[in-house]
C-alpha cells in the first residue's frame, strides 16, 4: 500500500466527532425543511400562486429553512471544519 | 405593503433559526476554535444586534396596543444590549465579565414581556399558545447563559443556550394570523385564516 493512500485512510479516520456534528449540521436542517414541505405543502404557496399576493409569494417558510441550512453548510461549516482539524492536528 | 404579522414572525424564525445554528456549532466546537476567525466571532453577536435593531420596525408598524408596543420595545431594546455587549467584549471595550449577563438578562426580559403581554389563557388561539409556551421557554432558556457566565468552558450550557434559540424558531415559524390551537379556538379569537 502507498504512503499517499495510507495518509488519506489516517485522515480520514481522524475526522473527530465534533468535526462530524458540524458536517451534518446544514444538511440536518435542510433535510427538516424538506420534511416540512412534505408534510405541509399547502405552506409553499409557490405550488399554488394563484391569486397569491407578494408576501405569501416571498415568504416560504420551509424554503426559509433550507436556505438557512444551505447558508450554513456553505458559509459557516467549511472554514469551521478547516480550523477544528488544524487545531486538532497540533 | 407592509407584511402581515405572521411573515414577519417567520422571517424572525429565519433569524433565530441562524443564531441557533451558529451557537450550536460554537457549543460543539468551542469558543477557541470559533473565534480563531474575527468575522465569525462577530457573526452572533452582530446576528443577535441585528434582529434587535430589526424588532423597532415592527414595534412601529405592527403593534395595535400599548402593551403590545412596550413589549417590542423591550425585546428591540435587550436584544441590541445583549449583542453590543457580545460585540464589546470580543472588541475589547468591555472588560467586566458581568457583561455577560446581558444575554440571561435579554432572556429573562423577554419572557417576562411574552408572558405579561399575553392577556388570553393558553388555548385561546394559536397566537396565545405560542405567546406562553414561548414565554417560558425564553425564561427557562435564561438558566443556560446565567450559567455558562460562571461555567464558560462548559458545553452543557452553551448547548442549551443554542438549542433555545433553535425551538424558539420553530415556535415563531409555528405562528398563523388567527387560527386554533389542538382543535381548540375561542369564538373571540375571530375567524379563522387560511
Amino acid at each position: 500500500m502507498s504512503t499517499q493512500l495510507i495518509t488519506e485512510r489516517v485522515a480520514v479516520r481522524a475526522r473527530s466527532t465534533r468535526a462530524r456534528l458540524i458536517v451534518v449540521l446544514g444538511p440536518v436542517t435542510m433535510l427538516g425543511g424538506v420534511a416540512w414541505a412534505f408534510l405541509q405543502p399547502y405552506r409553499l404557496t409557490l405550488l399554488h400562486p394563484h391569486g397569491q399576493g407578494f408576501w405569501w409569494l416571498f415568504v416560504e417558510p420551509p424554503l426559509l429553512v433550507i436556505a438557512v441550512g444551505v447558508a450554513f453548510a456553505l458559509f459557516v461549516a467549511p472554514g469551521l471544519i478547516e480550523d477544528l482539524e488544524a487545531g486538532e492536528e497540533l | 405593503m407592509t407584511p402581515p404579522a405572521e411573515h414577519v414572525h417567520w422571517l424572525f424564525a429565519t433569524g433565530f433559526l441562524l443564531l441557533g445554528l451558529c451557537l450550536l456549532a460554537r457549543a460543539i466546537v468551542g469558543d477557541e476554535v470559533w473565534q480563531r476567525r474575527a468575522w465569525r466571532a462577530y457573526l452572533w453577536p452582530s446576528l443577535l444586534f441585528g434582529l434587535g435593531l430589526l424588532m423597532w420596525p415592527v414595534m412601529v408598524f405592527f403593534t395595535n396596543s400599548t402593551i403590545h408596543m412596550v413589549a417590542h420595545g423591550a425585546w428591540a431594546q435587550t436584544m441590541m444590549l445583549a449583542g453590543a455587549a457580545e460585540l464589546g467584549l470580543l472588541r475589547g471595550k468591555l472588560h467586566n465579565r458581568a457583561w455577560r449577563l446581558a444575554l440571561p438578562f435579554t432572556l429573562a426580559v423577554s419572557g417576562a414581556a411574552l408572558l405579561i403581554h399575553e392577556q388570553n389563557g393558553w388555548l385561546f388561539a394559536r397566537a396565545a399558545f405560542l405567546h406562553h409556551i414561548m414565554g417560558w421557554t425564553a425564561l427557562v432558556g435564561a438558566i443556560f447563559p446565567l450559567v455558562a457566565v460562571a461555567r464558560p468552558r462548559s458545553r452543557v450550557w452553551s448547548t442549551g443556550l443554542a438549542l433555545t434559540m433553535v425551538v424558539i424558531a420553530v415556535f415563531l415559524y409555528s405562528d398563523r394570523d388567527v387560527a386554533p390551537i389542538f382543535g381548540h379556538l375561542s369564538p373571540l379569537a375571530g375567524e379563522e385564516h387560511r
